[in-house]
């Protein structure tokens, strides 16, 4: 019996395709925070599969900064703060 | 210093075992990050402003390390982030104030081992997290100059705030990989 990995991207939903998502939260790097603890983030509170937490975390490395979440302006908001408390650096502005 | 750390035990449950100068030293530096992290002045009279902790005089701070753990929230729209924090900069003080408060809870505690629950565990993330963004921020740390403080000569005055950083990084490291789903 083989049991292949499914490791394709997973499709946007049906959700995602309608709702209106014009804000993203933005995590910018930082020379403090740990790549593991950025990973138990993600993890943590958006959670994401640890794929996605991990790609999300080195892109955060890489390339200085990575969008993490997007939706309403009030969820954007409140992922920030959330980010903060985390102390992670983290902003909002709209997705253009 | 510490070779211990953080640990998960055999039942699941996050362990710090840290010995009495070890505690005395993150008592002390926890308690100074109370100090630091704190609303500073008393809310307003108004009554609403009190209810939902609005900070009408909250700005920007000037000190880095403060300005670090409580950052604008909007990178190029400076009235959105200074109307944001007068909205969320008080709870996230009080947040981060929690945080090392329960740490100190847990140390207050006795034996040379902690044994901690999941939500004092993330407690624990946090405060030591604004620590070492704190510390990070006074020894002026950085991608290119964490080598050059890691071989810092003995008489620099940065040397002991390096050491107590460096110590805090391995404590964090040891207690990601025990929270870690």
């Amino acid at each position: 019996m083989t049991t292949a990995p499914t490791d394709l991207e997973r499709p946007a939903s049906a959700e995602d395709a309608v709702v209106d998502r014009p804000w993203i939260t933005i995590v910018w790097n930082d020379p403090v925070n740990l790549m593991s603890y950025v990973t138990y983030v993600f993890m943590t509170y958006f959670k994401y599969p640890r794929e996605k937490a991990e790609r999300l975390m080195m892109q955060v490395h890489n390339d200085g900064r990575a969008v993490v979440s997007n939706g309403r302006r009030e969820e954007m908001e409140r992922d920030v703060t959330a980010m903060h408390s985390y102390g992670l650096w983290a902003t909002l502005s709209k997705d253009d | 210093m510490a070779v211990y750390g953080f640990r998960r035990g055999v039942t699941g449950r996050i362990v710090l075992r840290v010995d009495e100068v070890e505690k005395g030293l993150l008592t002390a530096l926890l308690t100074q990050l109370v100090e630091f992290v704190e609303p500073d002045g008393e809310l307003p009279d108004d009554p609403l402003a009190q209810l939902v902790g609005i900070d009408p005089g909250a700005e920007t701070p000037d000190d880095p390390a403060l300005a670090r753990l409580f950052p604008d929230a909007y990178h190029d729209d400076p009235e959105a982030a200074a109307e944001f924090r007068r909205f969320t900069e008080r709870s996230l003080r009080q947040t981060k104030v929690a945080n090392a408060t329960t740490a100190l809870q847990t140390l207050a505690r006795s034996g040379e081992k902690v044994t901690l629950t999941a939500d004092e565990a993330t407690c624990w993330l946090g405060a030591i997290t604004d620590l070492r963004l704190a510390l990070g921020s006074r020894l002026g740390i950085s991608e290119e100059s964490l080598e050059e403080l890691a071989a810092l000569p003995d008489d620099d005055p940065r040397v002991a705030t390096y050491h107590v950083y460096d110590w805090l990084t391995f404590l964090q490291e040891s207690l990601v990989q025990s929270v870690m789903p």
